[in-house]
């Protein structure tokens, strides 16, 4: 384990993702302080405005505090298109560490500082907004929020099942196992994807978004178990007949005992590596369900979600801030996979990724 | 003959599995709290007696296991339901099955002829830039989310105008001469083949370039070159071979990994394969067409790892002993 977080720490790739990491998790877990905006915040007049100009000097070239104008939205009758222009009759100044709208810091403490807000009557959006007029930026924030944080959710569920199912089957051995191992590889015979949107769909529409967000982790869990639990049976194998397996089963400890207790902490290491390395797979599931609309729902801001609206042709073109949650997928994508890349040369110096 | 023999055993030990896979699926769709007969209800070009006669099919009054019975009885005899719309399934997915299949295998292929040649060079160039670069790249290749590269790519079709935007044929397909015809698939399949290609590309180079450092390393290579072969035969007769069987069972996860990706493709370039049939059946919740296309899915799974089965048998004479 030490070996690991040296290598991590040693190797450029891996440290600079690793720092990346941390960043945006900070980020997300101080999300409502530096989001402008909170999470249901929308100007309906203000649909689909392109990121706020931000100007440190002003008309006179002399330099100032930043300041932003506020966008128009007026019909263009020659193109039939709407057309943004600055408003530049009056300045809106950026106000830092100031109060803004009201929230509840990680849903409990109630506080009203944000980190960059603007006055009163201003609207400042860092990363334009969506059709409904809310802030991609803070939405981004939230959003970040669920994406990044479903993967773990689901493996935690995953992990468990796998475990004991692997365990059982592999102790047991015989017909159980037979019938257990046929279990899980007509699981896996169905296309993951297929299965995923077929559980997503038969989803229940009444329900909260807590709810949802629960039985999707679920739904992701239920994908990966099988091939899991496949790969821990074949590490019981090796491990039952050792002789401290032996020695449990001769004191009398039950089946489920030996399993538990003797058995299965001899693959936490496995386990530990087993996560890392499917974290990034996890974040796309997510993002690919709620791409199609079958994940989490408005007005919850996922990743996937947010990028929904990049579907229209006349999205992706004119407005090419809708496109910035799939950067941020792939960046958390390929920050995992680097340190996943490090861990597996640690343990598995055959396998020489790099 | 003692091959045909273990083939012909690797067969048979499909057929518990299509079961439950079936039974599986079945469960699952029926757990859903959606009537299965409320669209076709909802149509008013479909007749009374059809509804009768789909419900009378699928044994709606009777037990779930009942159900199950019926429906496995009618799946064998190939008869598969009708749609919503009142259309036969099976007529359905014998329109989208070849062209989602024409898909995967044409990205099997490329990925094959790329990335095996790249997998070689990377594992020969050990450490040097070259190998570091495809590194660099394959990481990228396979953290892009591929709904959101297909739409990237979509733009460029657009703002390019180089390439159609979704469908598998232009309008105009049937009146086109041959070669002219299959100009347009190529066309028109291109970009979701590089959606997937970068999608899968990545996965079998690593792989294909850790066998080749394995082998490279193992003494019988020392021997060949002790011996004093030259390295062309050292490396295309001896070590080749060795380092591309492991890469046979990945076919098959490849090709689950394809079904699954492609879906979100389909999706994105209005590409009329399975993935996005099914895609639909489940947004309309179209009983019939979801389980049949799910078990379609789930068989050109299991073909597709039984296919790569016996390619390794015949490749690989050291499993012929062990069975």
């Amino acid at each position: 384990m030490k070996e690991i977080i040296t290598q991590l720490i040693k190797d450029k790739f891996a440290k600079i993702a690793l720092i990346l990491l941390g960043l945006m998790y900070l980020a997300l877990f101080f999300a409502d302080f530096l989001a402008p905006y909170t999470k249901d915040f929308s100007d309906r007049t203000m649909a689909y405005v392109p990121p706020s100009k931000i100007f440190t000097i002003d008309e006179n070239g002399q330099l100032s505090k930043p300041y932003t104008y506020n966008y128009t939205r007026e019909f263009n009758q020659d193109t039939l298109e709407m057309d943004y222009k600055l408003n530049r009759s009056k300045k809106y100044y950026l106000k830092f560490f100031s109060s803004g709208q009201p929230y509840k810091f990680l849903g409990l403490i109630p506080m009203k500082r944000h980190f960059v807000t603007v006055e009163p009557d201003g609207r400042l959006f860092l990363l334009g907004t969506d059709i409904n007029g809310r802030d991609v930026f803070s939405r981004l924030l939230f959003g970040g929020r669920i994406s990044m944080t479903i993967g773990f959710l689901a493996l935690f569920v995953l992990f468990p099942i796998g475990l004991l199912y692997g365990g059982i089957s592999g102790y047991l051995g015989g017909k159980v196992d037979n019938i257990m191992m046929r279990f899980a590889e007509a699981v896996m015979s169905i296309p993951s994807f297929y299965l995923l949107i077929i559980l997503a769909s038969i989803l229940p529409s009444g329900m909260t978004s807590i709810q949802r967000f629960i039985l999707i982790v679920v739904i992701l869990a239920l994908i990966g178990w099988a091939s899991f639990a496949r790969v821990v049976r074949g590490m019981v194998l090796s491990i039952k007949n050792q002789e401290f397996v032996q020695a449990a089963k001769s004191i009398g400890q039950s089946k489920l005992g030996i399993i538990v207790r003797h058995i299965l902490p001899q693959t936490t290491s496995f386990v530990i590596v087993a996560m890392t390395l499917s974290v990034p797979s996890y974040i796309l599931s997510e993002s690919g369900l709620s791409f199609l609309g079958l994940g989490i729902q408005q007005p919850d801001a996922s990743w996937g979600n947010m990028l929904k609206e990049a579907q229209e042709f006349t999205n992706i073109i004119y407005r090419p801030w809708l496109l910035t949650p799939g950067f941020l997928i792939f960046v958390a994508v390929l920050a995992f996979n680097l340190i996943g890349d490090t861990i597996r040369d640690v343990l598995d110096p055959k396998s020489r990724v790099r | 003959m003692e091959i045909l023999k273990y083939i012909f055993k690797r067969i048979l030990q499909t057929i518990p599995l299509l079961i439950i896979v079936s039974l599986i699926s079945f469960f699952i769709i029926r757990l859903s709290p959606v009537d299965p007969l409320a669209e076709l209800r909802l149509n008013p070009s479909v007749s009374k007696e059809t509804l009768e006669k789909e419900s009378h099919r699928l044994g709606l009054d009777k037990p779930i296991i009942v159900q199950y019975g019926k429906w496995a009885k009618s799946f064998i005899k190939g008869d598969l339901g009708i749609t919503s719309n009142g259309e036969k399934v099976s007529v359905k997915l014998k329109e989208r099955i070849p062209n989602t299949l024409l898909l995967t295998v044409v990205v099997i292929f490329l990925t094959w002829v790329v990335g095996i040649p790249l997998g070689i060079l990377a594992a020969l160039e050990w450490k040097t830039y070259f190998d570091r670069l495809l590194t660099v790249l394959t990481s990228i290749g396979m953290a892009i989310p591929s709904f959101f590269f297909a739409v990237l790519l979509l733009i460029f079709a657009v703002k390019t105008g180089w390439f159609p935007v979704g469908g598998l044929t232009s309008a105009n397909f049937t009146d086109m001469g041959l070669w002219a015809q299959i100009k347009d698939i190529v066309h028109h399949l291109f970009l979701p083949v590089i959606v997937l290609f970068t999608l899968s590309l990545a996965g079998l180079q690593r792989q294909m370039r850790a066998n080749m450092l394995d082998v490279l390393d193992s003494d019988y290579i020392r021997f060949a070159r002790a011996k004093g072969l030259s390295e062309f035969k050292v490396i295309y007769k001896h070590a080749l071979r060795n380092a591309v069987n492991p890469l046979i069972t990945l076919l098959g996860f490849e090709f689950a990994g394809l079904l699954s990706g492609a879906a979100l493709t389909e999706y994105v370039f209005q590409y009329p394969g399975l993935g996005r049939l099914i895609l639909e059946a489940v947004l309309k919740s179209d009983i019939n067409l979801v389980m049949a296309s799910l078990m379609m899915g789930a068989i050109m799974l299991i073909v597709g790892n039984l296919i790569a089965d016996i390619l390794l048998i015949i490749t690989d004479p050291r499993i012929r002993v062990k069975s």
